[in-house]
């Protein structure tokens, strides 16, 4: 690659004459065409401003675009005319959903109007990402963003340039991306076409991130039938910066040069944020396929090193990334932000096929490619920059003032000495369409609620518990992961602290001081379907929680928002109410939202997927050294660590792992959230960490208890032995006590002599706590006295063949080399020819071991005399939704949800083996079980 | 004196922070070198890389072999200089033909990133002089086209003159004929090793420790060479 320098550019002050051009269209004719004709017929040229003002009536294809017709006049009102093709394209992509937010706007208010106060935040909503202060030098900037659709249709390239899309966003902010992470979701796991998009998707998440040598710390790999037409590929990029190298996007300075630094523009991507992210898919989709962008790693690997040279220098005014919109986006928003105008030559953007129509050229989402405003002096310095590192950099424009009058400078675009584009940058950017939809709860949700999952059948005597373990760890989604994440570099750049599977992803950012940050991305679809508010507070409680567990401070929070068609007066509901959810919760974190994506249309007919929020936290860890990881701790000489369960746990079976798997259930309210306690939990983890009193700590959540006590075990090879408390010891309840999955909850373990200052401080702190039992390094299994035992061979076989046997062959069920490494197993990583050992059973522990004792007598911590606090969902406000409902886009008002009759009657009959009797305080919930006496939620009619 | 030791920066090499990381944690003092640079600046040893240079278009390697930097490098290779080639360093090496082989792409056709066990099989290299004849090292393990390949002839001549550095154990990641991991040149000053040493130096962010002993093993050899 070359380095493109043009002078020209300093020569031009209204309308610079244009490099000769061997194509250069005749003038257009205003006057050829009379009456109505279609704009697509220009035989001779391209449509310019002077033939549009001259063509009023002709026809224009804006419905094909996706722009509707008040829209469109709209346009023509702004502009005096009609626009000419170029602009057609340009409004209708900055109008477009994925764009404008025309449909969320409304609802995003709420972020920062509810937003607590931080002195932290940099840069917040409305930036390319969020950034948050650390230290006094150091920041660090974060963001998630969905690339839903592309990857849909092409696997590879939309995961690759989902990654690629976000990490540009992270590096137009001043900051090096440091870290990504990938929170995906698929149809059924055996479903033929999960596996044509999963190994796809997760080549091109491997594919993109590993050559840009970028460390992929985490995500999450859901399955789910509801997805089955709509995967949803979120990526996440972390970034790091001095504070002082903080980036604008202002195209400031009159005067100044717009240079499009990185790639050059092809036909990929044109369209695809108005085609593929602002629309449902249907029949056709596979004839999209160019609409998807293809991308480069090696040229963003430049690209990133370039422009960390550029800001380092100070040779920067302003940058912008190119992403959905491409050029668009990138000239008007520059231009829009500093309220200045451009005059662009698009001729001189160095194109892969010569022969682009300029709306064309504005459309394209080609990657890799940046747009700097620099001042004149620094243009050389800046273009041999870009040559150091190989990368293409062009002087393409120039800014301009404002009017005289004071209002923002206008855009114009030439092609060859034509205008093409004459407008008010603002008018694309801010002016856009902004609708308050109708919102109408869901008919069949309040039916869906009072379908509990707490009166399934449950497992109830030993041998059902041990068969449902097994079943649960080796389901899809509580399956090891492993398959997909060695498919991506975790070590790269060497500050990788903590990497998948460990509950957040814990980076280094300051090699002197240990200076670190904690990232956690989580979702529930199930949840939020169930009660999308309580559902997006149980997401961000979980980040936040995975977040905590690792010792470190939460602080900021960003989030994608994953939902079906806007149009659809239910999904809407479900967005206000999400949006309602995270921004509540928030509040109550005292953690501000600091950014994030919205990603409608994941619907497939007129079946959207469940309503989807997936938030990230990001937590900062002073010394990384102080971080707590999941993993059970090898001991010698018998030694062993004391075993913790923090929280609550009730009967919250709604919604859970275990009612999908067992039963294919989803129903019910899912469980409980109560922010103030999750508060509470994190400040105590942090300071357990500070002071060393955990060996190691794991978040509950998914497959509740029993799911964390595997992951926990298996991570290093480290058996444990627990005993049930003699509240849950009846009936079912020891299935209660495995596999609720309760929120605001921890396991933990404390080596020996911190015993007694950890429970104090939990006390200290508010935290319910309950010694459960101990690690048993040398048992090698997980022992549940009185219940079962199983050998950590066995639970590895389980727990490592899903994803193998369904994606990949036998040479990819590999098992935690860790554990080979501590020596606290024998087994070896399994390949073709030498499987995965059979599981072998273990001999029952010695009656005379200390442990035991400790297991056989559960001792329990902090007042429970009070149960569960009464934190239900917030009752729907019907005010609000009505005031929401603003029906100026024609729609009806939402009729009133239909009577709420609780249909319990419906509902299967309690299991026998309920006890009927609330056994202990803390477990007063099962009473609910039975079907009556439930204080503790709110019943169906209630809703 | 300090020992400098060379890490050469090509574009799209991803891993050369981390090789100077560990050269100062080594105990020596890492010079940054450019690929359009020819000039060594006088280091007493040079480390290539991982990464993905030029893109890895092409073929891995390949379009790197033919940087101003190798041309100098590869006659001071032949000279002595000790010279460590990581992951896409060791497919330079290849390309450059200053070791046999190629290293083509994973069997199973992912790129696969795990903690990997690997033996040391020779001790004699400038790069492994302070391991244990037969020790067992615990390293990561991260590629896409990391399965060495040779003809028969060459594999055969490797182990008859001791240049397998080190194999997997506990199985292979990539396919690699013979599980080999690394080899080295028939003068031992240059190793090319597919696993990755220099993300096994810190406790707090490698799976061990196992990767400094690359390091110290050159400062050794360098301690013990005639200037």
């Amino acid at each position: 690659m070359t380095t493109h320098q043009d002078p020209a550019v300093r020569a031009a002050a209204g309308v610079a004459p244009a490099e000769p051009h061997a194509a250069v269209a005749p003038p257009a004719d205003a006057g050829r065409h009379s009456g109505p004709t279609p704009a697509t017929d220009w035989a001779d040229g391209v449509d310019t401003v002077q033939r549009a003002a001259g063509t009023g009536d002709e026809l224009q294809p804006y419905a094909e675009l996706g722009l509707r017709d008040d829209e469109y006049d709209r346009i023509r009102h702004i502009l005096g005319r009609r626009p000419t093709q170029a602009e057609l394209a340009m409004y209708s992509i900055m109008w477009s959903e994925h764009c404008s937010y025309k449909s969320s706007k409304v609802h995003l208010r709420q972020f920062g109007e509810k937003a607590p106060p931080s002195d932290r935040l940099l840069a917040g909503i409305g930036e390319n990402a969020g950034v948050v202060r650390v230290s006094d030098t150091l920041a660090v900037t974060f963001k998630v963003e969905s690339h839903n659709h592309p990857s849909f249709v092409e696997p590879y390239q939309g995961a690759a340039t989902g990654v690629g899309g976000i990490v540009r966003d992270i590096l137009a902010m001043g900051a090096r991306p440091v870290a990504v992470m990938d929170p995906l979701r698929f149809g059924a796991a055996d479903h033929p076409d999960t596996a044509r998009v999963l190994p796809g998707v997760v080549a091109g998440v491997g594919g993109y991130g590993n050559c840009l040598g970028l460390p992929n710390i985490g995500g999450e790999l859901v399955f789910d039938p509801c997805y089955q037409g709509n995967p949803l590929l979120n990526a996440l990029c972390l970034g790091v910066l001095p504070v002082d190298r903080l980036q604008k996007k202002d195209a400031a300075g009159p005067g100044n040069v717009v240079v499009l630094l990185g790639a050059k523009t092809g036909r990929d991507g044109i369209g695809g944020v108005s085609v593929l992210a602002s629309a449902t898919f249907d029949e056709g989709s596979e004839q999209r396929r160019p609409s998807v962008q293809v991308g480069d790693p090696f040229i963003e690997k430049l690209l990133i090193e370039a422009c960390l040279e550029l800001y380092d220098a100070e040779l920067v005014v302003g940058i912008q990334d190119l992403g959905g919109a491409g050029l668009t986006c990138a000239l008007t928003e520059t231009a829009a932000s500093a309220g200045t105008g451009m005059r662009v030559w698009l001729e001189r953007v160095p194109l892969r096929e010569p022969s682009m129509e300029p709306h064309e050229i504005l459309a394209s989402e080609s990657q890799e490619r940046m747009l700097l405003v620099v001042t004149p002096d620094k243009l050389e310095a800046v273009l041999k920059t870009a040559e150091k590192w190989g990368v293409l950099a062009t002087a393409i424009g120039e800014v301009t003032p404002p009017a005289p009058d004071g209002r923002p400078g206008r855009l114009l675009v030439t092609w060859n000495d034509h205008v093409v584009v004459d407008v008010p940058p603002g008018s694309l950017v801010d002016d856009g369409p902004v609708y308050a939809r109708p919102m109408r709860e869901p008919a069949d949700l309040i039916l869906l609620q009072a379908d509990r999952a707490e009166t399934l059948p449950r497992p109830s005597n030993p041998d059902a518990l041990r068969e449902t373990l097994l079943r649960m760890i080796a389901s899809p989604n509580l399956a090891d992961k492993t398959w997909v994440t060695e498919q991506y570099d975790r070590y790269v750049l060497g500050n990788t602290v903590l990497a998948q599977p460990e509950d957040s992803g814990v980076i280094r950012i300051d090699e002197s001081t240990g200076l670190g940050v904690a990232l956690s991305v989580d979702g529930n679809g199930r949840y939020a379907r169930l009660d999308p508010y309580q559902g997006t507070k149980l997401a961000l409680a979980e980040a936040y929680r995975n977040v905590a567990v690792t010792g470190a401070k939460p602080i900021a929070v960003t989030n994608c928002l994953n939902f079906g068609s806007p149009e659809d007066p239910g999904v809407m509901w479900q967005f206000a109410e999400a949006v309602r959810g995270l921004a509540d919760g928030c509040l109550e974190l005292g953690i501000p939202v600091t950014g994030g994506n919205v990603s409608f249309y994941n619907q497939t007919g007129a079946a959207a997927i469940h309503p989807t929020p997936v938030v990230g936290v990001l937590g900062v860890l002073d010394n990384v050294a102080d971080r707590v990881p999941m993993g059970f701790v090898p001991r010698a000489n018998g030694d062993h660590d004391q075993v913790y369960l923090l929280g609550d746990t009730h009967v919250e079976l709604s919604g859970s792992e275990w009612a999908w798997v067992t039963h294919e259930h989803l129903g019910g309210m899912p469980p409980q959230v109560d922010l103030g306690r999750e508060r509470q939990l994190a400040e105590l983890m942090a300071e357990a960490a500070r002071v060393g009193h955990l060996s190691s700590a794991h978040d509950l959540s998914d497959g509740g208890l029993a799911q964390s006590l595997v992951e926990s075990s298996l991570r290093r090879g480290v058996g444990v032995r627990i005993g049930v408390p003699e509240r849950f010891a009846d009936g079912s309840l020891p299935f209660v006590f495995l596999f609720s999955e309760s929120a605001g909850r921890a396991l933990v373990t404390v080596p020996r002599g911190h015993e007694k200052a950890f429970t104090a401080l939990c006390d200290e702190r508010g935290v319910p706590w309950e010694q459960i039992g101990v690690t048993d390094p040398a048992g090698g299994a997980l022992d549940v006295h009185g219940q079962f035992r199983i050998g950590l061979d066995e639970l590895r076989a389980a727990y490592t063949a899903t994803l193998p046997r369904l994606f990949g062959g036998p040479e990819a069920a590999q098992v935690q080399v860790e554990a080979v490494r501590t020596g606290t197993t024998t087994i070896a990583p399994a390949t073709a020819t030498q499987p995965v050992d059979v599981p072998q059973r273990q001999q029952p522990a010695d009656a005379d071991d200390p442990a035991a004792e400790a297991v056989a007598a559960p001792t329990t911590g902090a007042p429970v005399s009070g149960g569960p606090t009464s934190t239900g969902p917030v009752p729907d406000d019907p005010e609000a939704r009505a005031s929401a409902s603003d029906d100026s886009a024609g729609s009806t008002p939402a009729p009133d949800a239909p009577a709420a009759t609780a249909p319990t009657s419906d509902a299967p009959a309690g299991p026998a083996d309920v006890p009927a009797t609330g056994p202990a305080p803390q477990a007063d919930a099962a009473t609910s079980d039975t079907g009556e006496g439930d204080g503790q939620r709110p019943t169906p009619d209630q809703r | 004196m300090t020992a400098r030791v060379g890490v050469v920066t090509f574009p799209g090499s991803l891993d050369d922070g981390d090789a100077a990381r560990a050269v100062r944690i080594a105990g020596a003092e890492p010079v940054r070198l450019w690929h359009g640079d020819p000039e060594l600046h006088g280091v007493d040893a040079v480390v290539l890389p991982g990464g993905f240079s030029y893109g890895d278009y092409l073929r891995c390697g390949a379009i790197a072999r033919f940087a101003p930097v190798m041309e100098t490098l590869v006659d001071a290779a032949r000279g002595g200089l000790p010279v460590l080639g990581i992951c896409n360093g060791f497919q330079i090496l290849c390309e450059a033909h200053l070791l046999p082989g190629a290293l083509t792409r994973n069997q199973h056709l992912h790129f696969r990133n795990r903690d990997q066990v690997l033996r040391i099989e020779s001790v004699g290299t400038a790069w492994t002089n302070t391991f244990q004849p037969g020790q067992e090292i615990l390293i990561p393990v991260k590629n896409g086209e990391g399965c060495y390949v040779a003809d028969t002839a060459t594999l055969d001549a490797l182990e008859a003159e001791g240049r397998i550095v080190a194999r997997y154990v506990g199985g292979n990641p990539n396919g690699s004929q013979r599980d080999i991991a690394a080899i080295t040149n028939a003068a031992g000053n240059v190793v090319g090793i597919m696993p990755h040493p220099e993300h096994a130096v810190e406790a707090l962010t490698g799976p061990s420790l196992d990767g400094l002993g690359f390091f110290t093993s050159v400062l050794k050899h360098l301690v013990g060479t005639p200037a």
